[in-house]
C-alpha cells in the first residue's frame, strides 16, 4: 500500500471542503434535501406505527371502516411520500448543480492556465495529457459531489434513528451501534485497498488517450505507410494494461462489497436475538424490539452511500492532484506596464539573444539544445530585412523571440527603444503580427480566422483576402466568408490555409510584420503576387521575412544570413552573394541545378537526335 | 461548415447511430464483445443465489417477529435462534456468491469493452481519408475513451443490479400473491402508470445524455485549440477571444448535463413517488379488507413488509434504466463508429499481391468529385512508365493532390479505374498496395519518439545501421550530426522540437526507409531550404533509378529534373513532356516558369 489512508482521507477533506467553498449555496441546498430525505425516511416506520395505532387497528376492531379513517390513512402516508420526495429532488438536482458548475468552473481555470502559460511550458506537456487534465480528471475530482450530499443525509438520519433507538431501549442500541464501527473500518480499508489500484488505472485511462489522440492525429501517415496494425499494437498494449488494472480495481471490490453489505444485516439479527432474550427477561415488549429491527433494516441501505464517498475519495483526490499540477504550475511570463508607440513603423533591434531549449540527454538528465546565439539585429522603420539560412538554423526561433513567443536567455529585444519584457500583456501583438511557418485554423468561419473577433467590415476583410491572393478562393467557397473551415481548417488546403494566414496578418495593419517561410504553399505564381501586393500594402511597416526564394528576398533591405543559430554575415543581397559562401549556394541553388540540368538535356536532346536519325534510317531500309 | 463538408458529413460522415433503438444497440453492442455473454448464465445464476440470500435475510427477520418474538405464551427463543441460523446461511451464501459475480462481471466486462475499444481504434484508422476528416480528432479520441468508459460504469454495475432487481421483483410478487392476491394486484395496479412513465422517460433521457456526449465532443475541440494553437493564440493575443470561445463550449456542456440530470431525477422520483403511494394504497385497502374480517392485523403488516420488498428493486431499476440511457449514449456513438462503412476498403485475402518491382501506373478515364461536389477530375487517361520520374505541376486548386490520392489509394475515383501493373487499385491487398507504394505528405506528422523511432515508423525491422545508410544515401547525415544527440534526440510532442523543414526531412527519409517500388512525393520538400532540396533532389534522382517516383511540386526545380512533366489544370491533364519541350510549346507551364523564373532572376 503506497498511500497511507490518513493522507488520502485529508486531501479528500481538501478536496471536498474546496468544492463546498466553491459552490456554498448549492452545496448546502443539496445537503437541505437530503437531511429532509433522512429524516422522512426514518420517520416512515414510526408513521406506519402512527396510522395504525390511530385508524387501521380500531377500524379492524370494529369491524368496519370510514371514510375519513381512509382519508386519515392515505393522507399521512402520501404526507410523507410527498416532502421525501422533495428532499430527494432537492438532493439530487442541487447536487447535481454544484457538481457540474464544479466541474465547468474548474475546466475555466485550467484552460485560462493553458491560455497564460507560456510556450515553452506547452513543449514540456503533451496534448493528450493536458485534453485529459481539463477533461477526465476534472470530472475524477468533483464526481464525489454527487453522493456527498446524500452520505451527509445519512448522517442526519443515522443520528435520527440512534436517537430513537436510544429512546427504545439504550442497550439494544447500543449492541446496534457496534455495527457502525465495523462499517467503518471496513470502509476505511476498503479505500485504504482501491486507492493504489485507482490511482493506477487512472494514469492508465490518459494514457490511452495520449495514444489514441496521437495515432489519430497522425492517421495519415499511418494510412500512407500502411501502418494500421503497428498502431493498433501499441493501443492494444495500454489498453490491456488498463483492462487489467480496471479487473484489479474490481476484485478489491469484489472482496469489500459484499462484506460491508453484510454487516448491517448481521447487526439486524444481533439485535434481534438480544431483543428477543430481553424480551424473554420482561424487559421489553415484543413491539419495542420489531421497531428498533425496522429502523436497523430501514438505515442499512442508504449508510452504503458513506461507502460510496470513500470509495469515490481516491479518485478524487488523484483527479484533483493532476488538475492542480497544472492550476499550480509557475514560468508564467511577467509583463511590464508599457505600450510600444503606435502610428509609425517599429525601429526593431536585437541586442546579443540567445536561446536554448530544454532537452533530455541521453542519461535523462535535462540538457539544453542552443538555437540562436549571440544574434544581434538592426532593423529600420519601414526597412524590410530577409532572414536567410539553411534548415534548422534558428530562424523560426529568432521569430518567436522577435514576438515574444518565448524569451530570450540572455539578450533583449527592443521595439522603438522597448525592452518587450516591460510591454504590457498584449502590447507585442497590438503592434506586431507574425506569420508562423506552419499555419493554425481555428475551428470558425473564414472571416472569424481573419478578424479573430475585432470588429472589421466586410471590406476591410475583403481587401486583406485581396492582398492574400485569398479572395478568389474564398469568393467560390460556398458561404464566402461565412464558410466554416473545420478543426484545424481541415476543409482546406494547405495553400488556401497559408493565404488566410496573411490576411489574418495584413488586416491588422501591424508595425512590424514577421513572415516565417509564409508562402512555402503557395503556387509561384501566386507566391510573386502576394509579394508584389505586400510590397504595395506595407509601405508603413517593418518587415522581417525568413525566406529562401529569390523574389522574396529581393524585396528585402538588408539581408541577414544564419547558420547555427548564428548571424554569419549581413549586409546587402549582391554584397552577400560577393563575399559568403553558404548563402551564395543556398540562394543560387535553384538556378545553378537549372543550368546544369540544361547543359545535361540540351546534351541529351542532341544525342537523342543522332539516334532518332539512326531510327528513321533503319525504317527507310 | 462548408458546403463541401456538410455533404461530406451527409455521405461520407461517420455514422451517429442515433437511429438505433435501446434494444438493438444492446443487441449489437453484445454482439461486438462476445466476451460479455460468455458465461453469462452461471453469473446470472450466481446472482440469482445472492438474491434469493438478500430475499431470505428480511423474510426470516419477519418470521422471526412473527413466529418468535410474538409466538403464543411469550418469545420462543428456540426458533428465533433457528432462524437466525438460517439467515446467517444466508448472509454467507449471499456474500459468497456476490463475491464471484463482482469479479466474472469485472472481467467478461473489461474484456469485452477491451475487445470494443481495440475494434474501435483499429476501425478508425480503416476508416477513408474523406470520413476521417468529417470527423474532430478529439471526437474520435472519446470514441476509444470516454464513450466506453460510460458503457463500463453501466455493464459492471447497473447490469448486475438489474438482473438481480428483476429476480427480486418476481419473487417478491410470488410471496405477494401467496398473502393475497387482490393486495397483490392491487400492487400491480399501482405499478402500470410507472411502467408508461418510465418507457416515455427513457426516450427523453437517452436524448438528452446523447446531447451530453455530443457536448463534450465539442469542448474537447474547443480545449484542444488552447493546447494546439498554443503559438498562434500568442502571436495574436487572442487568449482572451479563445478563453470566450472555451467558456461557451463548457457552458453548452455544463447545461446540458444539468439537464440530462434534471430529467433522470425527475424519471427516477416518478418510482419513489409511485412506491410511497403504492404502501399508503395498500395500508387504505388493506383496512378495508381487514375491516371486512378478510385478513388479520398481523397479516395486513406482513403484506406491508413484502410491498417493501417489491419496491425497493423497482426505485433501482428505473434508476439503472436512466443509467443505461447514458450507457447506450455511449455505446450508439462506439457502434455508429464501427459500423461506418470503410468505403476504401482492403480486399483482404480476396485481393492481389503484387510481385516487387518497378512500377506502371494508368489511369483509365479517371474522374474524381468530393461527395455532393462539383467535379474536380476529369477522363484522366495517363501511363507513367516503370522507373520513370514524373512531376505533376499545376496551380493551387488544379486537382494534382486530387492524382496523388488516388494514385495511393486513400480515395478512390469516382468513375474509371487507377491501375498499378495492369492491376485494378481496388482489388489490391492493403498490405501488398501500402508496402510498395508510399505517398509522402506536405506535413509529415512526427510521433513522441526519438529521431531513430520515427524513421523506422515504416519497417521497424530496419536496423540502425539501415537508418545511417539511408540518412547518408539522402545526405542527410550532416544535419543529423548537427543535432544534440544524433539519431537518439527525442523530437517531441509532433515533432515540434524540429523545425519545419526538418520535420520534412524526418517524413521523406522514413518513407525511403520503407523502401517502396513507387514514392508519391506531394509538396515533400516545400519547407526545405533550396540547397538542401537540391541536394534531396539529387540523391532521389540516383536513387529513384530502380523505381517509379511522382513528385507535386511548385517549385519548378523538381520538375526541370524529370523525365516527364504533367501538367493539370482545372482537373484535366493539359500537356506533357520533357520540362524543355513545355518551355517551348508556349503553353500553360511555360506559364507556370515564366514565373519561376522571375522569381530566380537576379542571378
Amino acid at each position: 500500500m503506497n498511500v497511507p489512508p490518513t493522507s488520502t482521507l485529508r486531501e479528500g477533506r481538501a478536496v471536498i471542503a474546496r468544492g463546498i467553498k466553491g459552490q456554498p449555496r448549492w452545496f448546502a441546498l443539496a445537503v437541505v434535501g437530503s437531511v429532509v430525505y433522512g429524516v422522512m425516511t426514518s420517520l416512515t416506520a414510526a408513521a406506519i406505527g402512527f396510522v395504525v395505532e390511530r385508524a387501521v387497528a380500531p377500524a379492524i376492531a370494529a369491524g368496519h371502516v370510514t371514510a375519513s379513517q381512509l382519508w386519515f390513512i392515505g393522507g399521512v402516508m402520501a404526507a410523507v411520500v410527498l416532502t421525501t420526495i422533495v428532499g430527494v429532488i432537492g438532493r439530487r438536482i442541487a447536487g447535481g448543480v454544484a457538481m457540474f458548475n464544479l466541474g465547468a468552473m474548474y475546466r475555466r481555470q485550467v484552460t485560462r492556465q493553458y491560455l497564460r502559460l507560456p510556450l515553452s511550458w506547452h513543449h514540456r506537456h503533451p496534448s493528450g495529457q493536458l485534453l485529459s487534465n481539463a477533461n477526465a480528471d476534472v470530472e475524477a475530482t468533483w464526481n464525489i459531489f454527487a453522493p456527498l450530499p446524500m452520505a451527509l443525509g445519512v448522517v442526519v438520519m443515522l443520528v435520527f434513528g440512534i436517537v430513537q433507538m436510544v429512546i427504545v431501549d439504550p442497550w439494544l442500541a447500543l449492541v446496534g451501534l457496534t455495527v457502525f464501527p465495523m462499517l467503518f473500518l471496513a470502509n476505511v480499508a476498503f479505500q485504504r485497498a482501491m486507492s493504489p489500484r485507482v490511482t493506477r488505472a487512472q494514469q492508465l485511462r490518459a494514457d490511452v488517450s495520449e495514444v489514441a489522440h496521437e495515432s489519430f492525429e497522425a492517421a495519415l501517415v499511418v494510412k500512407s505507410l500502411g501502418r494500421e496494425d503497428h498502431e493498433a499494437e501499441r493501443f492494444r498494449v495500454v489498453t490491456h494494461e488498463l483492462r487489467d488494472a480496471n479487473i484489479e480495481v474490481g476484485r478489491t471490490r469484489g472482496r469489500f462489497d459484499p462484506a460491508i453489505e453484510a454487516i448491517p444485516t448481521i447487526g439486524t439479527l444481533a439485535v434481534l436475538f438480544v431483543g428477543t432474550l430481553r424480551v424473554s427477561s420482561g424487559q421489553l415488549t415484543a413491539g419495542q424490539v420489531v421497531q428498533v429491527a425496522y429502523l436497523f433494516s430501514i438505515l442499512a441501505f442508504p449508510v452504503r452511500a458513506l461507502g460510496w464517498v470513500l470509495a469515490e475519495l481516491p479518485r478524487a483526490v488523484v483527479g484533483w492532484k493532476r488538475v492542480s499540477a497544472v492550476l499550480d504550475a509557475t514560468g508564467s511570463m511577467t509583463f511590464g506596464d508599457r505600450s510600444l508607440p503606435s502610428g509609425a513603423a517599429s525601429h526593431l533591434q536585437a541586442e546579443r539573444l540567445a536561446y536554448a531549449y530544454e532537452i533530455e540527454s541521453e542519461t535523462g538528465e535535462p540538457d539544453l539544445n542552443p538555437a540562436v546565439v549571440d544574434v544581434t539585429l538592426d532593423v529600420a522603420p519601414g526597412a524590410t530585412v530577409a532572414i536567410v539560412g539553411p534548415t534548422g538554423s534558428g530562424k523560426s526561433t529568432l521569430t518567436n523571440l522577435v514576438m515574444r513567443l518565448v524569451d530570450p536567455d540572455s539578450g533583449a529585444v527592443l521595439v522603438d527603444d522597448v525592452d518587450l519584457r516591460e510591454v504590457r500583456r498584449g502590447g507585442v501583438s497590438d503592434v506586431a503580427a507574425l506569420v508562423a511557418q506552419q499555419t493554425f485554423m481555428f475551428d470558425d468561419t473564414v472571416r472569424g480566422n481573419i478578424t479573430l473577433g475585432a470588429e472589421r467590415d466586410d471590406e476591410s476583410v475583403w481587401r486583406a483576402l485581396d492582398v492574400a491572393q485569398g479572395a478568389g478562393f474564398v469568393g467560390r467557397l460556398p458561404d464566402g466568408l461565412e464558410t466554416h473551415v473545420g478543426e484545424r481548417g481541415a476543409s482546406l488546403s494547405g495553400g488556401q490555409r497559408q493565404r488566410i494566414a496573411l490576411a489574418r496578418a495584413v488586416i491588422r495593419e501591424p508595425q512590424l510584420l514577421i513572415l516565417d517561410d509564409a508562402t512555402s504553399a503557395v503556387d509561384p505564381s501566386v507566391e510573386q503576387a502576394i509579394l508584389a501586393r505586400l510590397r504595395e500594402a506595407s509601405s508603413g511597416t517593418t518587415v522581417l521575412v525568413v525566406a529562401y526564394r529569390m523574389a522574396t528576398i529581393l524585396l528585402a533591405d538588408e539581408v541577414v544570413y544564419m547558420e547555427g543559430g548564428r548571424v554569419v554575415d549581413h549586409g546587402s543581397h549582391d554584397a552577400l552573394l560577393g563575399r559568403c559562401l553558404g548563402y551564395e549556394r543556398l540562394v543560387t541553388a535553384y538556378a545553378r541545378e537549372a543550368a546544369e540540368r540544361e547543359a545535361i538535356a540540351a546534351a541529351e536532346e542532341h544525342d537523342e537526335h543522332g539516334r532518332g536519325a539512326d531510327a528513321a534510317e533503319e525504317v527507310s531500309r | 461548415m462548408s458546403m463541401r463538408s456538410q455533404v461530406l458529413v451527409e455521405h461520407h460522415g461517420v455514422a451517429t447511430g442515433k437511429e438505433m433503438t435501446t434494444w438493438q444497440t444492446l443487441r449489437r453492442g453484445v454482439e461486438l464483445s462476445p466476451e460479455l455473454r460468455k458465461g453469462i448464465w452461471v453469473t446470472v445464476l450466481l446472482a440469482v443465489l445472492s438474491t434469493l440470500g438478500r430475499v431470505l435475510v428480511p423474510f426470516v427477520v419477519q418470521r422471526i417477529t412473527d413466529n418468535g418474538l410474538l409466538a403464543e405464551g411469550g418469545p420462543d427463543t428456540q426458533v428465533v435462534a433457528v432462524y437466525i441460523g438460517i439467515a446467517l446461511v444466508g448472509v454467507a451464501v449471499t456474500a459468497v456468491s456476490a463475491y464471484f459475480v463482482n469479479i466474472r462481471l469485472f472481467r467478461s466486462s473489461e474484456n469485452g469493452l477491451a475487445t470494443l475499444r481495440l475494434r474501435a481504434f483499429r476501425h478508425i484508422h480503416d476508416l477513408a481519408m474523406l470520413t476521417q476528416n468529417t470527423e474532430r480528432r478529439g471526437s474520435l479520441v472519446s470514441r476509444v475513451t470516454s464513450d466506453v468508459d460510460t458503457i463500463s460504469m453501466f455493464v459492471q454495475f447497473g447490469g448486475l443490479m438489474l438482473l438481480i432487481n428483476l429476480a427480486q421483483i418476481s419473487l417478491a410478487t410470488v410471496l405477494m400473491v401467496v398473502y393475497s392476491p387482490l393486495l397483490a394486484l392491487v400492487v400491480w395496479l399501482c405499478f402500470v402508470p410507472l411502467f408508461v412513465i418510465i418507457r416515455k422517460f427513457q426516450g427523453i433521457v437517452g436524448r438528452a445524455y446523447t446531447k451530453v456526449r455530443e457536448r463534450v465532443g465539442d469542448m474537447l475541440g474547443a480545449i484542444s485549440e488552447a493546447v494546439v494553437g498554443a503559438q498562434a493564440i500568442r502571436a495574436y493575443g487572442v487568449e482572451d477571444r479563445t478563453a470566450e470561445r472555451i467558456d461557451a463550449a463548457v457552458e453548452a456542456h455544463r447545461k446540458a448535463a444539468i439537464g440530462a440530470q434534471a430529467r433522470s431525477v425527475v424519471a427516477f422520483t416518478s418510482g419513489q413517488l409511485v412506491s410511497g403511494l403504492t404502501t399508503a394504497v395498500v395500508l387504505v385497502v388493506g383496512t378495508v379488507l381487514a375491516a371486512g374480517g378478510s385478513l388479520t392485523l398481523g397479516e395486513l403488516l406482513a403484506f406491508l413488509f413484502l410491498v417493501n420488498l417489491f419496491t425497493q428493486p423497482v426505485q433501482q431499476a428505473t434508476e439503472i434504466l436512466n443509467e443505461m440511457q447514458n450507457a447506450v449514449a455511449g455505446w450508439r456513438r462506439v457502434i455508429g463508429i464501427i459500423d461506418t462503412p470503410a468505403d476504401v476498403s482492403d480486399p483482404g485475402d480476396a485481393g492481389v499481391t503484387l510481385p516487387r518491382g518497378p512500377i506502371t501506373v494508368q489511369f483509365n478515364e479517371v474522374g474524381f468529385a468530393y461527395p455532393g461536389g462539383a467535379p474536380v477530375l476529369h477522363d484522366i487517361d495517363l501511363t507513367i512508365a516503370p522507373r520513370s520520374r514524373v512531376a505533376i505541376v499545376g496551380e493551387t486548386g488544379s486537382g494534382k493532390s486530387t492524382l496523388a490520392k488516388l494514385l495511393t489509394r486513400l480515395m478512390d475515383s469516382s468513375s474509371g479505374h487507377v491501375l498499378l501493373d495492369g492491376v485494378d487499385l481496388r482489388t489490391i491487398r492493403f498490405s501488398s498496395l501500402r508496402s510498395r507504394v508510399v505517398l509522402v505528405p506536405q506535413e509529415g506528422f512526427l510521433f513522441d519518439g526519438t529521431l531513430l523511432d520515427n524513421l523506422r515508423f515504416g519497417r521497424p525491422e530496419a536496423s540502425e545501421q539501415d537508418v545511417r545508410l539511408t540518412l547518408t544515401e539522402l545526405g542527410l547525415d550532416p544535419w543529423v550530426a548537427t543535432l544534440p544527440l544524433g539519431l537518439a534526440t527525442a523530437v517531441g510532442q509532433r515533432g515540434e522540437s524540429l523545425s519545419a523543414g526538418e520535420r520534412q526531412l524526418v517524413a521523406l527519409a522514413r518513407a525511403y526507409l520503407a523502401d517502396p517500388d513507387l514514392l508519391v512525393l506531394d509538396e515533400a520538400t516545400s519547407a526545405v531550404d533550396p540547397s538542401t532540396e537540391v541536394r534531396i533532389q539529387r540523391a532521389l534522382d540516383s536513387l529513384t533509378r530502380g523505381r517509379t517516383s511522382i513528385a507535386i511540386a511548385h517549385r519548378l526545380s523538381t520538375a526541370q529534373a524529370a523525365d516527364e512533366v504533367i501538367v493539370v489544370d482545372a482537373g484535366r491533364i493539359v500537356e506533357r513532356g520533357h520540362h524543355t519541350e513545355l518551355v517551348r510549346l508556349g503553353g500553360v507551364y511555360s506559364k507556370l516558369h515564366e514565373s519561376w523564373v522571375a522569381q530566380q532572376q537576379a542571378v
